[in-house]
């Protein structure tokens, strides 16, 4: 039988996986990282005027929206939780209520930022270059940081979105055997194919009827990571929360 | 029995070009990256050559001020970011890397496509910033605020090019730590991996950590400009001085993003052609992670002119010169490893050597640029093109032109002509040396950098520069056409032509579609010349 198979070897590494995602993190938090330190420049450099941008923002928002963004932490960690115990009704709930959150935390922000574009703050604004230096400073790096921030989220409401539509086809898994796996099956037939040294790789696409003890950790990697993203993103807030309105 | 099926010609679901731009193998991404590097390489070298052309003489030749100032901007954004920073980890790390670890392909396949279209599209976006609004920009490569914030030019979209290419540097990075950590074949130690390998691994390192920041800076600038933030433009309150110490934070480390993975090479190349241990394994390994780390201190001593503390401009020339031990490290040991080594003079060793000559002159100029006194005389000058150059083509490109030489018969298959290849390569040498070391002088002599026309006193040696691109850039496509040429009409190549030991030349040339079809065992000692040096009675 000479047939050669198609080459897309599918590892499953979990540890590997989580690995790159790690990796992206640290370059998400160089990314924050450096917003940082330009802030703590302008903080040092002008600390008076930004404890007055600081008292003009809206706290109450603030706060709802710190409120909202743990809260959806909360639901990716309940989320996952539910996926390892099988439940994928609960586990898509939570995803639901996650992006929800999410959603809301960014409705929140825009009435943050058009209430402040109303009243003529914005980068660019006449208002910002009557003002000092340092308090425009302060409120373009508000709307540099915070945007950025909200752009993750956004990004992150994508995600668990994708996640959603993927967790809601799982689990189903992809089964490749590959050189030293086939050797033990050789001579014996898998799904009408005979194994013998011709055949490379063996693919399966098997769709498992949802038993709840069946799945297992490598069925929820994905949704693991977009949760680390996800608390990353969280992390990020709980800094640039107080620098902008608590200090 | 097993088939051997090369790489190249293995079935997949895609037929023809598609099998190629969407397939997942790491060797066949290496060759997507090194046919868009070419073509990147190949403009950006003619847009070198058009400017030494308008430089030969005072006055004007062949562009008008403004162009030639798109024109460099453009040559050193597609040098630096399409072509040195991604080329040797990219191509060579992507196609080797797998291989010198036993495993059969990176940990991430999809995202490894992934960033090869991130690339292309970064290439593609700076193509349409060239021919949309009023130009490609004309800042610089190093986009520096406030001129970038200001210029009229097609800044915003340049630095989004630059964004996208520094978003597929870091999945790249990511990638290969996670392979490497990973997918090491059975029994691999980490001391018994090959030089080439810890070279890259350190480089992954740096533009995981290192390339976010040049990002933000370039996202920074995009916003700037078109919400009229304020952050780096003095009139709205912002500090330039700030965009410097941001982007060079950055931009120093990747220095070493670029150059690092060519000493990895050239530690590859050393032993086998002087068919020898590695002189000081681990020194070398570690002197490659003391190079990332060191190389993130050191960013200041672009800015010595720009107003710093007299303070911290002391300490960023001492940890500049700090740099320089692991790098001497390692070109102590190249050089212990050629002794008493039997060595085959072949072309990858020819272009080995250039390295080292060429790169020990951009790293001895780059003391004189990191000491302080010395520094504010030459800053911005000619002195300071030369060194980037020697380090950057001398070293990298050369380093990259060794590697397609050594490893050539591996991806290919086929050998080219040893002798052209030697007739280049003196070409290319000598063509080198006759262009940048006039403008090493020219530096010395007080030409700055960047300027459209000069003073008469400056012709000569300008003209001479000129003459000496005239020898290179023949060189330069001499090579390509070697390389072309036998990859259609060459000589088959044998599985291991120069005798080297590492994993990739045990499997057959080129390599099969998953590199190795047995268990790999890792080797006791990674350069053990032993059997070679038998079989040849040296």
């Amino acid at each position: 039988m000479e047939r050669v198979m198609e080459i897309t070897h599918i590892h499953r590494d979990i540890k590997g996986a989580k690995i790159g995602m790690w990796l992206f993190l640290f370059s998400e938090l160089l990314f924050f990282g450096g917003l940082f330190l330009i802030y703590s420049v302008f903080r040092y450099s002008f600390p008076e005027d930004f404890a007055k941008g600081s008292r003009e923002l809206n706290l109450t928002i603030g706060t709802i929206n710190t409120i909202v963004l743990l809260s959806s932490s909360l639901t990716v960690a309940l989320s996952i939780a539910a996926f390892e115990k099988g439940k994928k009704s609960h586990s898509l709930f939570f995803v639901f209520l996650t992006i929800f959150f999410a959603l809301l935390f960014l409705v929140n922000k825009y009435f943050e930022w058009s209430d402040k574009i109303k009243h003529g703050i914005y980068p660019g604004s006449d208002f910002l270059t009557s003002i000092s230096r340092g308090e425009a400073s302060f409120f373009n790096l508000y709307y540099v940081i915070t945007g950025i921030h909200g752009l993750h989220v956004l990004i992150g409401v994508i995600i668990f979105i994708v996640m959603f539509f993927i967790y809601l086809k799982e689990p189903r898994k992809k089964i490749s055997l590959w050189g030293s796996e086939l050797k033990s099956l050789k001579g014996k037939s898998i799904l009408g194919i005979e194994i013998n040294e011709n055949v490379k790789e063996v693919k399966l696409d098997i769709r498992l009827i949802e038993k709840e003890e069946i799945v297992k950790k490598v069925d929820y990697t994905k949704l693991f990571n977009a949760g680390l993203y996800w608390h990353f993103v969280d992390i990020a807030w709980i800094f640039i929360f107080p620098l902008f309105y608590l200090i | 029995m097993e088939v051997y099926i090369p790489y190249y010609k293995s079935e997949s679901k895609f037929r023809g070009i598609f099998s190629w731009i969407f397939s997942t193998d790491h060797k066949r991404i290496a060759i997507l990256y090194l046919v868009t590097i070419s073509v990147f390489f190949l403009v950006a070298v003619t847009l070198g050559f058009l400017m030494r052309i308008e430089l030969m003489k005072t006055g004007k030749q062949i562009f008008d001020a403004r162009t030639y100032n798109q024109v460099f901007t453009l040559h050193g954004v597609i040098m630096i970011f399409l072509f040195v920073i991604p080329v040797i980890p990219a191509v060579m790390g992507n196609f080797f890397l797998p291989i010198l670890i036993g495993a059969r392909d990176v940990a991430f396949p999809r995202i490894n496509l992934l960033s090869w279209w991130l690339f292309l599209s970064g290439g593609i976006v700076a193509l349409i910033s060239l021919h949309t609004g009023k130009g490609f920009a004309d800042t610089g490569w190093t986009f520096y605020a406030p001129y970038s914030l200001r210029t009229g030019t097609n800044v915003s979209l340049s630095a989004f090019a630059a964004f996208i290419i520094g978003f597929s540097s870091i999945l790249t990075g990511l990638n290969f730590i996670a392979t490497i950590h990973r997918l090491r074949a059975k029994n691999f130690r980490w001391f018994n991996l090959p030089l080439f390998v810890w070279a890259i691994y350190a480089t992954s390192w740096i533009q995981v950590i290192a390339t976010p920041i040049v990002g933000l800076i370039l996202f920074l600038v995009i916003l700037e400009r078109i919400f009229g933030i304020g952050l780096f433009d003095p009139s709205k309150g912002g500090d330039p001085i700030m965009f410097q110490h941001i982007f060079w934070i950055y931009s120093h480390p990747a220095v070493y993003i670029m150059i690092l993975p060519a000493m990895g090479v050239i530690s590859e190349i050393i032993p086998t052609f002087a068919r020898r241990k590695i002189a000081g394994y681990k020194a070398i390994a570690f002197s490659s992670l003391a190079i990332a780390f060191i190389g993130y201190l050191v960013w200041g001593h672009h800015m010595f002119t720009s107003g710093m503390a007299d303070f911290a401009r002391i300490i960023f020339s001492l940890l500049t010169f700090l740099v320089a031990v692991p790098s001497g490290v390692k070109v102590f040991n190249w050089v212990a490893t050629l002794y008493k080594g039997s060595i085959n003079l072949k072309s990858p060793l020819l272009f080995a050597l250039a390295f080292i000559f060429l790169f020990s002159i951009g790293g001895l100029t780059g003391l004189i640029n990191g000491a302080l006194a010395s520094d504010i005389h030459i800053h911005d000058t000619y002195f300071v093109v030369a060194h980037f150059h020697y380090t950057m083509f001398g070293g990298v490109g050369f380093g990259f032109f060794a590697a397609m030489h050594y490893w050539y018969p591996k991806m290919f298959g086929k050998m080219y002509n040893e002798t052209l290849a030697k007739i280049y390569f003196f070409l290319m040498f000598i063509g080198f040396n006759i262009l940048y070391f006039s403008m090493m002088i020219l530096g010395v002599m007080g030409m700055p950098r960047r300027y459209y026309d000069y003073l008469p006193q400056y012709e000569p040696l300008q003209f001479l520069a000129t003459v000496g691109s005239w020898i290179l850039v023949p060189g330069i496509f001499l090579m390509v056409f070697n390389f072309v040429y036998h990859l259609f009409k060459g000589k088959k190549a044998e599985q291991n032509p120069w005798g080297g030991v590492t994993l990739e030349w045990q499997i057959p040339s080129p390599p099969p579609a998953e590199n190795f079809d047995y268990e790999v065992v890792a080797p006791d000692e990674p350069y053990d010349f032993k059997k070679i040096r038998e079989k040849l009675k040296v």
